[in-house]
């Protein structure tokens, strides 16, 4: 408990915190559109591709800044797409595992190109290996201030395309005939889960920051039966965990954030599974009984009054 | 020739030598025609005839091949807003969050702007739509929790906030009950008594003669087109079915289907 308030009262964690936070909130919103829109598994397949890039990355400028793995990680982010459309189209594998395939395949390469760089000559490469599984606590100001500033805008982006979001997840066919750049708004969507994803390796680690869109998103779902109040809900599970994630890290010494993110995200996972009441196990229950009960007490009622007519028919008969 | 081209270009939808496909081979070949305007049109045709195809491809939800869609004489990227459009139900998953109101609502999209939010006023357009087709009751109800002919007049209400002129419908009457049959039949009438258009895709033969005004053939190619009386033949039926018409059978039992044609 000390520590914690002595973490808590260190500028520098502060705004680790706060940065963790808003890219917790920023990843279950954008998560609750690839949810809808079947997608999640897309998430998981960028943050792997992204491994390669980062390294490459690096290798090339030799500097470990947040804005050059960005666009290395994007540019692999593209290709992992394009190759999986190149697949799907060309052989009759399914999409599903396609991104298999392609998720793998990038992963590999990038564990192989990470291993090169820490066995090679490049200066400063400590840490680029806590990219695995991520280490908040180990990140730098301007890293923060980074993440911080494309949460943020990620977020914003959200709140003003709301509208078209919600429309090409429910319904492109009816999007595209109103006029809307649905392909555009669809290659929007999956950049900004590229950039959630990130923004988020170095706090949460490639392995496990697709967690980060797919968990909140679908705990969010058993709470309620309207988009906004999930986008929110989502978000908010989403930030809990990070915050959550990179406290227990920080106190606990040594234990990388990511596994922790993602089991805080898992632990709301089970509660609202079980507590959700629009499609929490316990709500069903609850309403299966409730509707047994009135069904029982119906059939009775129902067949005390038949008896009741039954004995006065045979009254009107002995009249 | 003037005189008739002047007529066309006031007419709801010309359409002038659509094509298109999925892959290498034509679904839909050179099809042409026009509509009146405030006419019901039937479109009929085989499972697989391109039906839903010729939809898509004339609102540009499809790529097409070949070929020119006029609406009130201007190409249709200048008319979205005249045009409503009602897809097959099952074109999107209902477990989606949301609920009927707030799906009519999106039928107030395109007016918009880029940035609107909907706010009272397309609420209220919303609510009357949806009392429209009877089903003001379920402004509130999660979408997963209508029936399929709740579904589709959820999905027709929609098409109402549009106040499009001109209206392309998917099989409405696919699959739902006789309670929303009779709604959206009564709709139908509704609309074409403000003078608006309405394309039907349409699969029950029965009840071709009683709907609509005109009645497009489809099978791949466009088989014929016309007022129902002349189109909606044993002979035309025949060749766009192709000798699959079970239906031909059964009607010497009901021989009163094709009395106006002997
Ligand atoms: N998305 C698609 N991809 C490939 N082929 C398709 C697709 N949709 C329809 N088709 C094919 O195009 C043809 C016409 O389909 P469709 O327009 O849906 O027919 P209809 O609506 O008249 O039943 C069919 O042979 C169908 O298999
Ligand atoms: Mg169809």
């Amino acid at each position: 408990m000390q520590s914690l308030w002595t973490l808590l009262n260190d500028p520098n964690m502060q705004w680790i915190f706060i940065s963790c936070t808003l890219l917790g909130l920023s990843s279950g919103i954008i998560g609750c559109f690839s949810y809808l829109r079947k997608q999640s598994l897309m998430g998981d397949t960028l943050a792997h591709a992204a491994l390669p890039g980062i390294c490459i990355a690096f290798m090339l400028t030799g500097t470990k800044s947040l804005l050059i793995f960005l666009i290395g990680a994007a540019i692999a982010g593209v290709i992992a797409t394009f190759g999986i459309g190149f697949v799907t189209r060309h052989s009759r594998i399914k999409h599903d595992a396609a991104m298999g395939i392609v998720l793998s395949g990038f992963f590999g390469l990038g564990i192989v190109l990470l291993t090169v760089i820490q066995h090679g000559s490049y200066g400063n490469q400590a840490g680029l290996d806590k990219f695995l599984f991520g280490q908040a606590a180990a990140m730098i100001g301007s890293d923060v201030l980074t993440m911080s500033i494309v949460s943020v805008l990620l977020i914003a982006v959200c709140f003003l395309l709301f509208k078209q979001f919600k429309l090409i997840s429910f319904d492109p066919g009816f999007a595209r005939g109103i006029g809307y750049p649905v392909a555009f708004l669809e290659q929007l969507l999956m950049l900004l889960m590229v950039v959630s994803v990130v923004v988020g390796i170095q706090a949460v680690g490639v392995v496990l920051v697709a967690a980060l869109l797919i968990t909140p998103a679908v705990s969010a779902r058993y709470w309620t039966h309207r988009l906004g109040a999930m986008v929110i809900l989502s978000g908010l599970f989403g930030a809990i965990s990070g915050a959550a994630g990179t406290l227990i890290s920080s106190t606990a010494a040594n234990l990388p954030t990511g596994p922790l993110t993602v089991l805080a995200a898992t632990a709301l996972f089970f509660l609202s599974i079980l507590f959700g009441p629009q499609k929490g196990l316990l709500a069903k229950q609850f309403i299966r009984l409730r509707v047994k009960r009135k069904l029982e007490q119906s059939q009775i009622r129902g067949n005390v009054k038949a008896r009741v007519a039954a004995a006065e028919t045979e009254k009107g008969a002995a009249l | 020739m003037e005189q008739k081209q002047r007529v066309e270009a006031k007419a709801p939808l010309t359409i002038q030598g659509l094509s298109a496909a999925y892959q290498k081979k034509p679904v839909l070949r050179n099809v042409s025609f026009s509509v009146q305007e405030g006419e019901l049109v039937g479109v009929i045709g085989p499972n697989g005839a391109g039906k839903s195809t010729m939809m898509k491809a004339a609102l540009g939800l499809i790529p097409r091949l070949s070929g020119e869609v006029l609406v009130y004489g201007k190409p249709y990227k200048q008319q979205r807003k005249l045009v409503g459009y009602v897809p097959q139900r099952e074109s999107v998953d209902w477990d989606f969050p949301t609920n009927a109101l707030d799906v009519v609502t999106m039928g107030r999209y395109g007016h918009l702007g880029w940035f609107g939010r909907p706010g009272a006023k397309e609420r209220a357009i919303a609510m009357e739509s949806l009392a429209k087709v009877g089903m003001a009751d379920f402004a509130t109800r999660q979408i997963s929790q209508l029936s399929g002919g709740q579904q589709q007049r959820v999905f027709l209400a929609r098409a109402l906030a549009q106040d499009a002129s001109l209206y392309f419908m998917d099989e409405p009457f696919a699959g739902v009950d006789a309670a929303t049959e009779k709604a959206i039949i009564t709709l139908l009438q509704e609309l074409k008594r403000q003078g608006k258009t309405v394309i039907v895709v349409h699969h029950d033969l029965a009840t071709v003669q009683e709907y609509f005004d005109s009645v497009l053939l489809l099978n791949v190619e466009l088989q014929a087109y016309g007022p129902t009386d002349e189109v909606f033949t044993q002979e035309l039926l025949q060749q766009t079915y192709g000798g699959r018409l079970a239906f031909l059978d059964r009607s010497r039992n009901h021989s009163d289907i094709f009395a106006t044609k002997g």
